[in-house]
């Protein structure tokens, strides 16, 4: 693995979902260590993206490298930490019982689990069903799962949905504190207001990257207040939705 | 093939099950429950002693199929297995683990289901009550296996239970309890010569009234074994990391 390659390199990545278009050759370029968000509405091809990177999305052409190497391939299957948009964790088991098995199938370290609960701060509720806890504790497990082989990339679909403010700020402090410490954060939400949070900005619509930018670079070029404003500014002036005006 | 990761999940599924006492219940008892029913509607007469051996099969085979089936079709549908598909886990060790740990669940309940038959509802067993036990087990890790197999083609609980249909309800037709298996059309027995659940039944039928020797269920045990290794093979084969 190079250590010179950016966290992922797509190039002209085309994917197709049933019959749609739902990526239409996104090219983009994700330097390492910060954290960078994946913004844009609904429908819009976040997940399949990550999907595509994470190497579980079926491709129709272009490519995906991560880390130097082409997506999918085993050697990163320590490397990269996943969460998908559902909490992807076990309900009927403890939290503990959740990381001692995705410790097992990554290989990772017995102490890995104790410092994983520390820095999502779940040490107190390790010994309580996943059924049982609430929408934040839940995602908190999810991504404690994704940290647990100190992966260099993390996939984060959706970390902070549904989350009061209190809880978002602090796992967009500890998303800054995984990049401090060398990590690169991919991390979607369709919330623009998280733009703010990011060090680096990738809006998505449609199955198109229309922005890849710093959000003062987005206030900036906009003259927008607002990071939804300009948002819906970007959309304005990007050719491929000017004309169509639905 | 690594024997950590097919073993942690083998504990893993078994934990779960652990917090689900309902789906415990309803491995363990049910299958004994539906056995003392028919021995208790055909009580006075000889159809339980005719048909007991063939419920020893299919009450097990298809309860197996369903609990497993909907068991890894909820990892597909919580994004459970997505997950462990970027993980370093094989597609081999993850069908295996389930296989596993599922086979200690009809372990298990073979041993309830066979002694209630047997001990309360006064099943006659003319051979060896442990081959009897051992084809119990056999045919209910055949449901396991084909649960397996059968999920990777369903996208909802509903689907899977379509499945009951199409995979289950043939097997049972034309399996022998309706009407003998070599008193059927020739063509339909052809197809029931190709379906496990035949073998199993007849293995049992065989134990029970001692018409064959053990070489010869022996050869019927080897027979759906095979289908339990291609029905894992398959399962594992189907199950891809990258889907559309
Ligand atoms: N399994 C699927 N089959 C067909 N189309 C899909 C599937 N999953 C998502 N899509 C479509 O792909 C598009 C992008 O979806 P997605 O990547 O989930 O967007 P986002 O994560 O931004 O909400 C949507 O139009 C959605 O309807
Ligand atoms: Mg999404």
């Amino acid at each position: 693995m190079p250590d010179t390659a950016p966290a992922i390199e797509c190039e002209s990545l085309r994917v197709r979902r049933g019959k749609k278009l739902v990526l239409h050759g996104i090219t983009v370029t994700v330097p390492c260590g910060q954290v960078v968000g994946l913004l844009g509405p609904s429908g819009g091809g976040k997940t399949t993206l990550m999907r595509s990177i994470v190497g579980v999305q079926r491709i129709a052409s272009g490519s995906v490298q991560v880390l130097g190497l082409p997506s999918g391939d085993a050697r990163l299957r320590r490397l990269v930490g996943y969460s998908t948009q559902a909490a992807s964790i076990y309900d009927d088991l403890t939290v503990r019982q959740n990381l001692s098995y995705f410790r097992s199938v990554l290989g990772a370290r017995a102490e890995d689990i104790d410092r994983v609960l520390q820095e999502t701060a779940l040490s107190d509720t390790a010994g309580q069903l996943v059924a049982t806890l609430s929408g934040g504790q839940r995602s908190r497990v999810s991504l404690a799962v994704a940290m647990l082989s100190s992966p260099p990339l993390l996939v984060l679909d959706e970390p902070t949905v549904g989350l009061d403010p209190v809880l978002r700020e602090d796992l967009w402090n500890l998303f800054h504190d995984l990049a401090r410490g060398g990590s690169t954060l991919l991390v979607s939400s369709h919330v623009m207001d998280e733009a703010t949070r990011c060090d680096r900005l990738l809006l998505m619509r449609d199955g198109d990257l229309v922005a890849d930018l710093t959000p003062s670079e987005l206030l900036a070029r906009t003259g927008a207040a607002t990071a939804e404003e300009a948002f819906l500014a970007i959309i304005r002036q990007h050719p491929k939705h000017r004309a169509g005006g639905s | 093939m690594n024997a950590r990761r097919t073993f942690a999940t083998a504990g893993r599924a078994l934990q779960q099950i652990r917090h689900d006492p309902r789906t415990v219940g309803l491995l363990l008892v049910v299958p004994s429950l539906l056995i003392g029913l028919i021995a208790w509607l055909f009580v006075d007469t000889p159809v339980f002693e005719q048909i007991g051996p063939a419920m020893l099969a299919l009450f097990p085979f298809t309860i197996m199929f369903l609990i497993t089936s909907i068991a890894t079709l909820r990892e597909r549908r919580t994004g459970t297995l997505e997950r462990l598909l970027t993980m370093p886990i094989r597609q081999l060790e993850f069908i295996l683990g389930y296989a596993i740990a599922f086979s200690l669940l009809a372990l298990l309940q073979a041993a309830v289901t066979v002694s209630f038959a047997v001990w309360v509802c006064g099943l006659t067993i003319e051979g060896s009550l442990w081959l009897l036990f051992a084809i119990a087990v056999v045919d209910a890790i055949l449901g396991t296996t084909l649960g397996l197999l059968a999920s990777a083609f369903a996208r909802t609980e509903f689907q899977v239970v379509q499945f009951m249909p199409a995979l289950i309800f043939p097997q049972i037709l034309l399996g022998g309890i309706f009407l003998p298996r070599d008193q059927l059309p020739d063509f339909l027995h052809f197809i029931s010569d190709w379906l496990p659940l035949s073998h199993a039944i007849d293995a049992l039928n065989a134990v029970a009234t001692g018409s064959h020797d053990a070489a010869w269920i022996g050869v019927e045990l080897l027979i759906i074994a095979a289908f339990i290794v291609g029905f894992i093979v398959l399962g594992a084969i189907t199950l891809r990391r990258r889907t559309p």
